[in-house]
């Protein structure tokens, strides 16, 4: 499929102080695509959404969205995107209502609010004070803003950050919605679960530098990560047989499972059921855990997303 | 426009829902009206027009600290980030504050006025033209000196120091509080480059002399001036976010704010008439008694 990019970036860097925030961040995202900058605190991902967004100047390097410079287009910019920043405050006595309606009347092209309402299930908290709504709501709050001149491309800064696993949830289902009406969407967390659920390609920040950058399964092939096979018997087996299987590079024994590291993972199980017929011996259980962002990120790091 | 306007219902939809607001802008000028009036002026019914003028400058000033401390809030908490990636832009924020606190600062003057009509017996109503004028102007320029300020300060602590700080000095060697004339000379001397004199002064002569536009010509083009400026400074000054501090080369553009005040004051006092017609608006409404009360 061919397509172009609706979000550019070339080089940017950006230096607060003695602190350099950017060192050379590149990539571009295509229509349509879901988008994620993955890492930890402080990796620059803030930034660099800051700068897309128009809030912030890059020191060097060049954006664009939808063809536009988020600091020299005005109004025409900003009819293109929505955002959810990462932490969105309104005044604590606005009423849910009042911000869409108020939000809403800023753009030409907008949504209703009673259709932002409902899809956010906000409807029963259309009159409360933004101060009045939990963590969640107030999210959803901010999503529905986001939305609110149909933009065709849209930030979302940690959407789903200090919120619990099901609100969480919840807000994926948001985004996955989003993704099937052709949105192009930005998003940037230090979760790889989001990551790994919601994009299409993901880059991997650390230290203001894109250090990997792909789709989730090709960041997964690239790398050297194994995968991990655990393996349950009838009869034990001696360690040194199975080590010979193809593709294993690792095996270790943890009370009755035996644990095979394979960066063959197919060879490997095929390897290992000949070799088991042969022995007659019988297979209990197999688990297979693929390696995760996180391994790809220690790899690349040497260090957890979340340290 | 359109976002102007939408800004300024919203903003006045807040301030109405925060009673601080509300005690600031509605109770505490009403409550000096009962204490000028009834109080300072003992029932004498002549000192009624003349006592109104002061309260009436004295709530008009109150738009420096008005809506403008809520774009400090604003800004603090991060939610004009949030309006930046709208196309609303800084001037319709700004234009918001003035007019969204002008709306605001209306309904306390009618009050006044009804009152001091109704419950203190004032005779006349002064000229209403000029009356409406200069509140209109006084507004919009104190108002717009309180944005140089949220603009120039970084946290809401700082800004209600300055705030204190010049509010006093408006209050109390403008006329406002104590009559112009019986200021020491000094006193008087630095009152004529301030604003507020010119309002204070503007507004007696409007209540008690009835004097019309015409007359108040210096008056208005000192107001005018102070508006245009403070508020051409404050969107030079505008900041959206919390963390990008006021640098040094602002507070220095917010100097320039005072530059129409010494020009004024500067030709006040060259040519004078301001302070002998404040002596004659004290002289003509006070009996020898309650002149001694109010210098007491």
């Amino acid at each position: 499929m061919l397509s172009t990019a609706v979000i550019e970036v070339e080089n940017l860097t950006k230096r607060y102080g003695d602190v350099e925030a950017l060192r050379g961040v590149s990539f571009s995202v295509s229509e349509g695509e879901v988008f994620g900058l993955l890492g930890p605190n402080g990796a620059g991902k803030t930034t660099t959404v800051e700068i897309l967004e128009g809030l912030r100047t890059p020191d060097h390097g060049r954006v664009s969205v939808c063809g536009l410079d988020p600091q020299r287009s005005g109004a025409e910019f900003k009819y293109v995107i929505g955002a959810a920043l990462q932490s969105t405050a309104l005044p604590d006595k606005m009423r849910v209502r009042e911000a869409l309606d108020l939000f809403g009347s800023f753009y030409p092209r907008r949504r209703g609010t009673p259709e932002l309402l409902k899809r956010f299930g906000l409807e029963e908290k259309r009159h409360a004070f933004y101060a009045q709504l939990s963590g969640g709501q107030k999210q959803r709050l901010a999503l529905a803003m986001a939305l609110v001149n149909d933009p065709r491309v849209v930030f979302l800064d940690e959407p789903t950050a200090g919120l619990d696993p099901q609100v969480r949830r919840e807000i994926y289902g948001i985004i996955e919605e989003l993704k099937k009406e052709k949105k192009t969407i930005l998003l940037t967390t230090h979760y790889i679960e989001e990551a790994e659920r919601l994009c299409d390609r993901v880059a991997i920040v650390d230290h203001g530098n894109v250090i990997a950058l792909g789709t989730p399964r090709e960041l997964k092939e690239r790398s050297g990560a194994v995968t991990r096979i655990t393996v349950r018997m009838s009869r034990p087996e001696t360690n040194g047989a199975l080590s010979t299987l193809e593709g294993v590079t690792e095996c270790r024994t943890e009370a009755d499972d035996y644990l095979l590291y394979s960066t063959r993972v197919p060879r490997t199980i095929v390897a290992l059921v000949k070799h088991l017929e042969e022995r007659n011996n019988e297979l209990v259980s197999l688990e297979i855990s693929a390696p995760s962002l996180e391994d790809i990120f220690l790899e690349l790091t040497g260090r957890r997303l979340r340290d | 426009m359109s976002h102007t306007w939408a800004l300024t219902v919203s903003r006045m939809r807040l301030a109405m829902r925060n009673r601080a607001f509300l005690f600031f802008s509605l109770i505490m000028p009403i409550a000096f009206l009962f204490i000028y009036a009834g109080i300072f002026g003992g029932g004498n019914r002549q000192a009624v027009p003349y006592l109104l003028a002061e309260v009436l400058a004295l709530t008009v000033m109150g738009s420096f600290w008005g809506l403008s401390v809520q774009l400090v809030t604003f800004r603090e908490q991060g939610i004009l980030r949030r309006f930046r990636i709208t196309p609303a832009g800084a001037s319709a924020m700004l234009a918001s504050s003035l007019i969204s606190n002008y709306f605001m600062t209306l309904p306390t003057i009618v009050i006044e006025f009804f009152l001091a009509r109704w419950v203190f017996h004032m005779s006349g109503l002064g000229n209403l033209t000029s009356v409406f004028v200069l509140v209109t102007l006084g507004t919009i320029s104190f108002a717009s000196l309180g944005l140089i300020v949220a603009s120039v300060t970084n946290t809401m602590q700082e800004t209600q120091i300055i705030n204190q700080i010049i509010w006093f000095v408006f209050l109390f060697i403008s006329g406002a509080t104590i009559p112009f004339p019986i200021l020491p000379n000094i006193v008087q001397a630095v009152a004529v480059y301030l604003p507020a004199t010119y309002l204070v002064s503007g507004l007696q002569r409007a209540m008690i002399d009835n004097t019309g536009l015409a007359s108040l010509g210096s008056y208005l083009a000192s107001l005018i001036g102070c508006a245009l400026i403070a508020f051409l400074i404050s969107a030079q000054l505008f900041r959206w976010d919390p963390e990008a501090k006021a640098p040094r080369r602002a507070k220095l553009w917010a100097l320039f704010a005072i530059i129409p005040f010494l020009l004024l004051g500067a030709w006040e006092t060259a040519n004078g008439s301001l302070r002998s017609h404040a002596m004659k608006d004290l002289q003509s409404i006070t009996q020898p008694a309650s002149l001694e009360r109010l210098t007491r």
